[in-house]
C-alpha cells in the first residue's frame, strides 16, 4: 500500500525578476512503513513538498495523497493523520514542555497517557525538564519535545523537515536510532536532510536538486549505479596534488573527500603504476592511489553533473 | 605569545554564574593554518569564539589575537579579523555592489579601495557583469562564497568561519574549501567550525571540545592513529559521547 503519492506536483513562487521554480513536476511514491529520505542541499525544494504534502500550501499543478486522501479535497483527514516537525522551532515558547505536550493531545482529543508508550522513549529524555518553558530549552531538547509533540496523537505518516540540521555527529546518530524505533512502531517517515552521510539509513532516498529528483533508489541502488570506477588518491600535499590532478588531462573528476581525493578517469582502462610514477617525477611524494567504493555524495555530484 | 603565532590562548575561561561555558582552554594557531575547532552542541564552541572575535570578555585566562592583547586591545582586534556565519553575513535586499560597499565602509576602506575589491572579487568567483544583482537573486552556493569573499573584504589576518557550509551542495561545499585552502595559502588564518567529519580530515590541525574542555588537538592523521580509528568522525565520536552536558 502506498503511504504518500505525488505526481507531477509543480510549485513557483515570485521572487524579483524572475519567478523560481521550487517543484518541477515532482512524482514519487513512499510506501507504508517506510522511512523515505528526501536528500538535497538548501533550494532543493525539500521543505516547499512538505508544505504541500502537509495540506498548509497548494500546489500550482499535480495531484497527491497522504494515506488515501487527496492534499486538497481531503485536508482535513490528512491534518488528522498525519505528524509534522518543520525545519524551523515552532511550539509555544512560553509554554511549558509539559504544557506544550497537553496543548497538541488536546488538540488532537488524546492525551499523553494515551500514547505513552510511543513517545517514551524521546519523551523521558525531556521529562526532568517537563516545568521549563519551551524558549528556555536547549536545541537537543527543543528538538525531543517537537518530536513529542508531532507523535501524540499517533500520527500514521510522519514529515520531519531537515530535524538534524545544525546538530553534531553524536546526536545526529541518537536521533536516527529513534527513528528507527519508530518505523518499527508502524509509522511511514518522509524526513529531509542536507547530510548526505545519513542517506544510508534510508530504506530509500530521493536525491533532489533545484527542484527536481534526479534519482529515487535504495541507497544500496543508487550507489550501484555509479558509472565509473572511482579511486581514492593521497598524498603528501593534498591541496598541491588537488590542483594537479585537475589539471591532468586523464582526469574526468577530482573532489576532496575527507583523507583522500576521489578521483575518476576519462578512459576506462588507466595504467595506475604509470599514473603513479608521473606524479611521483612531479615532486608529489608518497602518493598512493587505491579502488574505493563510491558513497552516496560521489553519486549526488555525478548526477549534478549530468 | 609564540613567534610565528596568529592565535595565542593560555588558560582562557568563561562563567556564567556556575555554569563554566569555557574551562581553562588554551591553544595556539599558527599564521596561515587552517584550525578546525571541533565539539559537541554545548561544548562551548560558540562562546570561545565570541572571546576570541572580542565580542565576549573573559572571566579569566590570557589570550592574544593577531597580535592584539584580548582585554586591552579588542577593538584593534575587530578590526584584524574577518567573520561569516551561515545564518547571516550579507544583506539580502543589497546588490553584491552595496553590500561591498557597506562592509567595506565599515572596516574603513576608501572608495578606490572598496571599487578596486569588488572588481576582483567579481572576477575571481566569474559574477562578472553581476554587480547590481541583489544578493537574495543568487543561488545559495553563490551567496555562501561570495560572503566569505566579502568577510575578508579588508584583508584580515585571522578570518574566523562559523559553520559556513551548512545545507550547501556538495560541489559547492567543495569549492568553498577551495577557497579556504587558497586564503591560507596566501597567509591569512583560517579558523573554522563544522558539522562535516570529512571537512575536519581537510584542517591542519583540528581540536576538540567537550563539556567546555579541549579534549584533543592535533593533526586529523595524528588523531586517527592516535584513537586507533579510520577518520575524524569515529574521532569526534568517541570524545564526544563522553559528554554530561548537552546543548546550548
Amino acid at each position: 500500500m502506498k503511504s504518500i503519492q505525488v505526481d507531477r506536483v509543480y510549485k513557483s513562487f515570485k521572487s524579483g525578476k524572475s519567478p523560481v521554480e521550487a517543484l518541477k513536476d515532482i512524482t514519487f511514491n513512499v510506501e507504508a512503513g517506510e522511512l523515505f529520505g528526501l536528500i538535497g542541499p538548501d533550494g532543493a525544494g525539500k521543505t516547499t513538498l512538505f508544505r504541500i504534502l502537509t495540506t498548509l500550501m497548494l500546489a500550482d499543478k499535480g495531484e497527491a495523497w497522504v494515506d488515501g486522501y487527496h492534499v486538497v479535497s481531503d485536508y482535513e483527514q490528512i491534518r488528522k493523520r498525519v505528524g509534522y516537525m518543520p525545519g524551523r522551532f515552532s511550539l509555544y515558547q512560553d509554554l511549558t514542555v509539559e504544557e506544550n505536550l497537553s496543548f497538541f493531545a488536546t488538540l488532537f482529543n488524546t492525551s499523553l497517557e494515551e500514547n505513552y508508550e510511543l513517545v517514551k522513549d524521546i519523551y523521558v529524555q525531556i521529562e526532568p525538564f517537563k516545568k521549563r518553558r519551551a524558549g528556555a530549552l536547549s536545541g537537543g531538547m527543543k528538538q525531543k519535545l517537537a518530536l513529542s509533540c508531532a507523535l501524540i496523537h499517533r500520527p500514521s505518516v510522519l514529515f520531519l523537515d531537515e530535524p538534524t540540521t545544525g546538530v553534531d555527529a553524536v546526536s545526529r546518530q541518537e536521533f536516527w536510532q529513534l527513528l528507527r524505533g519508530l518505523q518499527k512502531q508502524g509509522i511511514t517517515i518522509l524526513v529531509s536532510t542536507p547530510y548526505m552521510d545519513e542517506a544510508s539509513l534510508c530504506d530509500r532516498v530521493a536525491l533532489m536538486q533545484n527542484g527536481s529528483i534526479m534519482k529515487i533508489d535504495s541507497p544500496a541502488g543508487v550507489i550501484s549505479q555509479f558509472q565509473k570506477p572511482l579511486w581514492a588518491v593521497q598524498g603528501d600535499n593534498m591541496y598541491r596534488l588537488m590542483l594537479e590532478l585537475r589539471d591532468d588531462s586523464r582526469v574526468d573528476t577530482c573532489y576532496p573527500f575527507g583523507q583522500h581525493h576521489h578521483v575518476t578517469f576519462k578512459e576506462s582502462t588507466i595504467d595506475i603504476e604509470s599514473f603513479k610514477q608521473e606524479f611521483k617525477d612531479k615532486g608529489v611524494s608518497s602518493i598512493s592511489i587505491d579502488r574505493t567504493e563510491p558513497t552516496i555524495e560521489d553519486c549526488f555530484m555525478e548526477l549534478m553533473n549530468q | 605569545m609564540k613567534e610565528g603565532s596568529s592565535i595565542s590562548v593560555s588558560k582562557l575561561t568563561k562563567r556564567f554564574g556556575n555554569f563554566v561555558a569555557v574551562d581553562a582552554i588554551s591553544f595556539d594557531v599558527k599564521e596561515g593554518e587552517i584550525f578546525g575547532f571541533l565539539g559537541a552542541n554545548g561544548a562551548g564552541k560558540t562562546t570561545a569564539m565570541r572571546m576570541l572575535c572580542g565580542l565576549s570578555m573573559p572571566t579569566s585566562g590570557e589570550a592574544v589575537v593577531a597580535g592584539y592583547d584580548l582585554y586591552k586591545q579588542s577593538e584593534k582586534i575587530k578590526k584584524s579579523i574577518g567573520y561569516m556565519s551561515q545564518k547571516f553575513s550579507l544583506y539580502e535586499d543589497l546588490t553584491i555592489r552595496e553590500n561591498n560597499r557597506f562592509y567595506g565602509g565599515i572596516y574603513g576602506l576608501s572608495d578606490k579601495q572598496i571599487n578596486e575589491k569588488t572588481e576582483f572579487m567579481l572576477h575571481h568567483l566569474h559574477l562578472e557583469g553581476q554587480a547590481s544583482t541583489l544578493v537574495k537573486e543568487l543561488p545559495l552556493g553563490w551567496k555562501q562564497k561570495l560572503s566569505f569573499s566579502v568577510s575578508m573584504i579588508h584583508d584580515p589576518k585571522i578570518v574566523f568561519l562559523d559553520e559556513p557550509t551548512g545545507g550547501v551542495d556538495p560541489v559547492t561545499r567543495r569549492e568553498f574549501w577551495t577557497m579556504i585552502y587558497e586564503a591560507a595559502n596566501r597567509g591569512t588564518t583560517v579558523f573554522v567550525t563544522t558539522h562535516y567529519m570529512d571537512e575536519a580530515e581537510y584542517c591542519d590541525r583540528v581540536s576538540i571540545m567537550v563539556d567546555g574542555k579541549i579534549e584533543a588537538m592535533d593533526t586529523p592523521s595524528a588523531l586517527t592513529q592516535q584513537f586507533k580509528v579510520q577518520g575524524m568522525g569515529d574521532v569526534f565520536v568517541q570524545l564526544a559521547r563522553k559528554a554530561k552536558r548537552s546543548d546550548n
